[in-house]
């Protein structure tokens, strides 16, 4: 990598100044804010502030739904990331094919990312509805099984996993395709000249050379299916049925928002915060040694 | 940078200069609430007309979302020291307000600014819930109380007579005449802890919580697991369970059910009744009665739920003049009668209701008088003037996760109940360690 040099020595300090202010002010002190807060038996309106120690961590930890919930987003997290970037993967090198109409193909594919989580949410929550929803109507002829996800918790996490991964399709598809039009025609044809078959090409050359938009892509969809997807679950299911859809971010935000809680909701959302730098950590320490750039 | 700082400086120069010019002339009054569309119209109505009444004060109508988002910016705003000078809250958030040492409290407030209102003419369940020691603590604004709709084109395709079940054996033979009509939704309810656990505790003057539901010191211990509870949870399980009770969601997600025409019986807020006459109109017709009762349990009385303002700690005395004018022009007669009549909510003073009454008001919307009438004829123990809970808004959700645990046969009606109330005494105690 090229170094620059700067002559001012200050020059680069005041360059990265807004960066890091924005940084310290927007993270760094609401997130010491929550660690100090998690310590706390906090009142609403401030006026009691009980140090309890790790007695917030004690309640979560010895709370079997707290476990439900750490399960379901991983569960949640994982399905949208696999499942989005293999449909992506697969539609990006469709769409990247020679045909007539790419640009309004693309553009179209395109289009779901520009729409917010919560609106993506009801979209799909109309799709679903148990009394007016399309699908529920047309699986109806099918079986006499109700697909109502006001009971079912698994129809629900359906739900939401399906409306997660469709919002987010235009961005891992958007990415794919510049990758894919990143690869050289020639290393391709070479293949092909050597008698590979598509299939073939696409294991042995295409898919390792995307490794990098891939890696991108993995980290990025993981955070966005832990933090982003906070308005999906508020606008469509609440966490419920029971506690069927409450991922951890949703957890955090009821017990806090809505009920209150401050402490034991800056608790959930320290654990939140150690669980993502754990995983980013884990993903750049181990999966970046096999990606090729 | 730099420069968006001293844009932003500016920007609060200006804000701050520009302040007394607008302000000289009359003191303003931050009133922060939580009414959309149509109700939401009518606050700024009433807003309008007490500005127009006097020149002193300008109160400012503002809306800051649901209820818990009102209350959540009244509390970013208190901590900021910035705080409106009222706020609505809704009766869930009644203890948190009452503990919070935030509050000035309404009796208190009139006193001082020497205006006398008889405070004996607030109807019985509105002046229990609110006060504190025989005071009242916030100013009653806006109350209902759950009742039951039918939808009379289901029941005449079922062959039913146009008559609301009055007792829930009647409601399960008429649901079942409903499902086999091909009715979709044959009984459903909005609001599912509200309506159908704790509203129907109170009716059978059934105990919530302890220390009488905590009217008499914070309670820690939830009594929903008893035999009433029991019983009532395993006729909607099995309801459920044969196709007659439709579950349709939280909140009052349900009533999208009714408001379609697809439920034949349905429970929910008597404020519901302006919601249903538009979403009906040219389609369907409707009739109400009380709720049901569960045979061999006592009658206690429904409970209120809705809202009430509150007046916030930190303002100057010459503001808090004009919140208390602001209340005794709300606090008339007049418009008491004039707020429930437009929106559906309970009239609040008993002369409101008797004027209502007498201005034929009631005669022409006689659905409005359902609620009126079946508070009336309830019985106030304190099992039934009300629920008062720390935390009550957690408390609600760990009761209506084990409904839906209860209704989808992933549980027993009693091992829902009990989880629920392991759940929700630990959310209690957690509010009385904060305040013991």
């Amino acid at each position: 990598m090229k170094r620059t040099v700067f002559r001012n020595r200050w020059l680069p300090y005041a360059l990265v100044a807004p960066q890091l202010v924005v940084t310290i002010v927007f993270f760094f002190w609401p997130a010491f804010d929550s660690l100090r807060l998690s310590l706390y038996r906090a009142s609403p309106f401030g006026d009691r502030l009980i140090f309890i120690g790790s007695g917030n961590f004690a309640r979560l930890l010895g709370d079997p739904a707290y476990f439900r919930s750490v399960a379901t987003s991983f569960a949640f997290s994982l399905v949208v990331t696999f499942v989005g970037l293999a449909l992506a993967l697969l539609l990006a090198s469709l769409a990247n094919a020679r045909i007539r109409g790419l640009a309004v193909y693309r553009t179209l594919l395109l289009w779901p990312y520009g729409i917010a989580p919560a609106v993506a949410g009801v979209i799909w929550l109309f799709v679903f509805h148990p009394s007016f929803g399309v699908l529920p109507y047309v699986l109806s002829f099918v079986t006499a099984y109700q697909f109502n996800w006001f009971l079912k918790g698994w129809v629900a996490l359906t739900l939401i996993v399906v409306a997660a991964i469709w919002k987010q399709f235009g961005y891992n598809l958007a990415f794919y395709l510049a990758g894919l039009q990143a690869i050289p025609g020639s290393v391709l044809e070479a293949a092909s000249v050597d008698g590979a078959d598509p299939i073939r090409k696409f294991f042995a050359i295409t898919f390792p050379l995307l490794s990098p938009v891939t890696f991108f892509l993995f980290t990025l969809n993981m955070t966005f299916s832990f933090f982003d997807t906070f308005g999906l679950v508020h606008a469509v299911t609440q966490g419920g049925p029971g506690d069927a859809t409450s991922i951890l971010v949703y957890r955090a935000w009821k017990d806090g928002f809505d009920g209150l809680q401050l402490g034991y909701s800056a608790a959930q959302s320290v654990i939140l915060m150690l669980l993502v730098v754990a995983l980013t950590a884990v993903q750049f320490r181990y999966a970046e040694k096999k990606v090729t750039y | 940078m730099k420069r968006s700082l001293v844009i932003v400086l500016v920007a609060v120069a200006m804000l701050v200069a520009g302040f007394p010019s607008t302000s000289v002339a009359a003191t303003e009054i931050q009133f922060w609430h939580a009414m959309t569309a149509v109700l939401g119209d009518r606050v700024n109505d009433i807003a309008t007309k007490f500005n127009a009444s006097q020149t002193d004060y300008v109160v400012k109508a503002v809306h800051k979302g649901s209820y818990p988002e009102t209350l959540n910016a009244a509390i970013a705003a208190y901590r900021a020291k910035q705080p409106p000078h009222i706020v609505q809250v809704f009766e869930v958030g009644t203890q948190t307000m009452l503990s919070s040492g935030a509050v000035y409290p309404v009796y208190q407030l009139m006193k001082d600014n020497t205006i006398a209102i008889d405070w004996n003419d607030l109807i019985g369940p509105v002046k229990s819930y609110y006060s504190s020691g025989g005071n009242l603590y916030s100013m009653a604004f806006n109350s209902s109380t759950p009742i039951l709709y039918y939808n009379k084109d289901l029941f005449k395709k079922a062959g039913l007579p146009d008559k609301a079940p009055a007792t829930w054996d009647e409601v399960e033979a008429m649901a079942k005449k409903l499902q086999a009509a091909g009715v979709k939704c044959p009984f459903g309810s909005a609001w599912p802890s509200w309506v159908l656990v704790e509203n129907m505790h109170a009716y059978h003057d059934q105990p919530f919580a302890d220390r009488s539901n905590g009217f008499d010191g914070l309670a820690t211990v939830l009594r929903i697991n008893g035999p009433f509870g029991v019983t009532m949870m395993e006729l909607l399980a099995r309801g459920s369970k044969e196709g007659w009770f439709t579950y349709g969601g939280r909140l009052n997600k349900a009533e999208a059910l009714m408001g379609a025409g697809e439920c034949g019986i349905f429970t929910t807020s008597s404020a519901y009744l302006g919601n249903l006459t538009r979403a009906s109109e040219g389609k369907f017709t409707w009739g109400t009665g009380f709720l049901p009762r569960l045979a061999g349990f006592p009658q206690g009385n429904s409970i209120i739920g809705g809202a009430t303002l509150w007046v916030m700690k930190g303002a100057r005395p010459e503001e808090y003049k004009g919140v208390a004018q602001f209340f005794k022009y709300l606090a008339s007669t007049e418009n008491q009668a004039w707020w429930a009549g437009v929106t559906g909510y309970l009239p609040l003073t008993n002369a409101a209701a008797k004027a209502m009454e007498a201005s034929g008001h009631y005669a022409k919307n006689p659905h409005q008088k359902t609620a009126v009438n079946q508070m009336n004829s309830g019985k106030t123990t304190p099992n039934s003037q009300g629920i008062r809970l720390g935390n009550f808004n957690s408390v609600r959700d760990a009761i209506e996760e084990q409904m839906e645990n209860i209704f989808s046969g992933n549980k027993t009606p009693k091992q829902g109940l009990d989880d629920a109330v392991a759940r929700a005494n630990e959310i209690l105690k957690e509010f009385a360690a904060l305040y013991k």
